[in-house]
């Protein structure tokens, strides 16, 4: 077990416009995007809260990428939102533990 | 790089306008006679105040000097300067201040000049009548919509894609003032109407939208971007910038849903076959991106009031306080509710919350990491119908955030507070309503052209 960001070269949150986030997480090479590639869609769905059925998922062998996108459950900007560019999204996913 | 007939170049001097470049890269890229100088000045990525009030975020001096320099190096190339988005929302106010700025500049500068302003705002009562026609359609996770929201909206902007840039360019224009574009439109406008590969066009143009971001340096901002009939070759032109087959492939990533699909107006941008190579140490040559051709539709961003906030910022530093820093702001939030219906007859319609910086502040509930910090900022957020009332109930908020104890037999604590006045004025709470698209027959029908000539010289 090890924490992804440990892991990985970077994790990176954006929004994709105002009703969307994407993570990016740039393994750096293909041992690393093995691993992260194996991380199950539905743990990553949970931990942002979000229903897995809606998330899009990249695993890009080529950039060795593996790219989440999710609708953003509190719209950018709303009195909800706590994070107006989506920033804090992908330190949760840096700090998750995987095999 | 040699320039080859049929060929159109592209310099892109910066990411956004506002945000700085490198000024020996920017004249590399001038000397090396492009053939239209393209700058971004916005996105939505600030969020919904700046198109709700359509303002720009950056501030008039920094927008002025940039400006100035590439009125400048667009009058030493000879060539038309367009931006897009400008003012960093696109509403027809953020084009006319940019269009003030470049009046003063071509006063100031002794330039003679032909300036179009392509105009994206939207009217409400039109769109009104396109939704009952079936003419706005939504995009994935979209809010519903009503005339009402629709007439609420403080501003509405459609993105205009490469056919109204072309339009604009056609006007034979120095200088383009585009209101809302696509990121990518100002950089495959010109590209487009001079036959070069479409696929190629919108694939170099997306990779180029954020300047150096698709390079080893992305600080240097100004980029080149050659297109042909077969594909483009991308240049960073900072001295201490290198893009490789990885920077450039890795950019359609940036801010994109989905990698490998970019939708534009009248259709969409597949780069699943794209083929990348290295044609030397920092230059990049991409073939085979492809281009789909869809119906005509142009996405619509609007913005509305939503409420008035006032906030107070309020710090635990004793440590009985930051351990228990929930139940304190749960119970001040209690107490001012409590009050607040006593004094002024109000229950509901109006929000108050206290975030906890150092707890869970940035994540809410997804948060997982639980420490003892050394403070806790309590920032207490009020939203209510109206400026005026959401200041008194912040100002009801004062005293519980000052001192409420966490026991009722200890002694009045006195809490930290870095203001007076303790409560600060946000103004409007602003809300993006839209995410849709509007069909439309002929693209330049949502959109309004104004030529005028500016300056002497």
């Amino acid at each position: 077990m090890a924490e992804l960001g440990s892991v990985v070269e970077k994790v990176r949150s954006k929004n994709a416009g105002p009703f969307w986030l994407t993570i990016d997480v740039f393994c750096g090479n293909s041992d690393a995007f093995a691993r992260v590639s194996a991380l199950p869609t539905a743990r990553v769905a949970a931990l942002f809260g979000v229903d897995a059925a809606q998330m899009k998922r990249f695993d890009i062998a080529e950039l060795n990428v593996v790219k989440f996108s999710v609708p953003r459950p509190v719209v950018q900007g709303t009195r909800a939102d706590r994070d107006m560019h989506g920033a804090a999204w992908g330190f949760l996913l840096a700090e998750m533990q995987i095999d | 790089m040699q320039k080859l007939t049929n060929m159109t170049r592209v310099l892109i001097p910066t990411g956004a306008l506002g945000l700085g470049y490198d000024r020996a890269a920017l004249a590399l890229g001038v000397a090396n006679r492009p053939d239209i100088i393209a700058v971004d000045g916005g996105s939505t990525d600030s969020g919904p105040s700046y198109l709700g009030r359509g303002v720009s975020k950056y501030s008039r001096g920094s927008i002025k000097a940039e400006w100035r320099e590439l009125m400048q190096a667009r009058a030493e190339a000879g060539v038309p300067l367009v931006i897009g988005t400008a003012g960093t929302c696109g509403a027809d106010a953020a084009v006319d201040w940019l269009y003030q700025i470049t009046e003063e500049l071509a006063a100031e500068l002794g330039q003679r000049l032909r300036i179009t302003r392509l105009y994206s705002g939207q009217n409400a009562a039109f769109l009104t009548e396109e939704l009952a026609a079936g003419r706005v359609s939504p995009l994935p996770a979209a809010p519903p919509i009503s005339a009402e929201i629709l007439a609420a909206c403080t501003n509405i902007v459609a993105l205009a894609g490469a056919e109204q840039i072309q339009a604009a360019l056609a006007t034979g224009a120095d200088i383009v003032i585009a209101g809302r574009t696509t990121d990518t439109a100002i950089i495959a406008a010109l590209p487009l109407s001079r036959g070069d590969h479409p696929g190629a066009a919108w694939h170099g143009a997306k990779v180029g939208e954020c300047g150096a971001i698709a390079t080893t340096n992305p600080a240097t901002g100004t980029i080149q971007i050659d297109f042909d009939a077969q594909g483009f070759t991308f240049t960073p032109l900072g001295s201490a910038a290198r893009a490789t087959p990885y920077t450039v492939s890795a950019h359609m990533l940036y801010e994109n849903s989905d990698p490998f699909i970019l939708h534009e107006p009248g259709g969409h941008l597949d780069v699943t076959a794209a083929r990348y190579q290295a044609l030397n140490q920092r230059e990049v040559r991409v073939e085979g991106s492809k281009w789909v051709p869809g119906r005509y539709t142009v996405k619509l961003e609007g913005a509305r009031v939503a409420g008035y906030q006032a906030v107070a910022l309020a710090l635990l530093r004793e440590r009985r306080y930051v351990e228990n820093a929930r139940a304190w702001a749960d119970a001040v939030v209690a107490q001012t509710r409590a009050r607040v219906a006593a004094r002024l007859r109000l229950t509901d319609g109006y929000e108050l919350e206290i975030r906890l910086i150092g707890i869970d502040a940035a994540l809410g509930a997804l948060e997982n990491r639980h420490t003892v910090p050394v403070e806790v900022g309590a920032l207490a957020i009020v939203t209510a119908p109206t400026e005026a009332l959401a200041g008194e109930i912040a100002k009801i908020a004062n005293p519980f955030l000052l001192h409420h104890a966490l026991d009722e037999d200890e002694p009045m604590p006195t809490i930290a507070f870095p203001f007076s006045p303790a409560e600060m004025h946000r103004g409007a709470l602003y809300e993006f309503c839209l995410n849709h698209v509007l069909h439309t027959a002929d693209p330049m029908a949502p959109f309004r052209l104004v030529v005028t000539e500016v300056g002497n010289g």
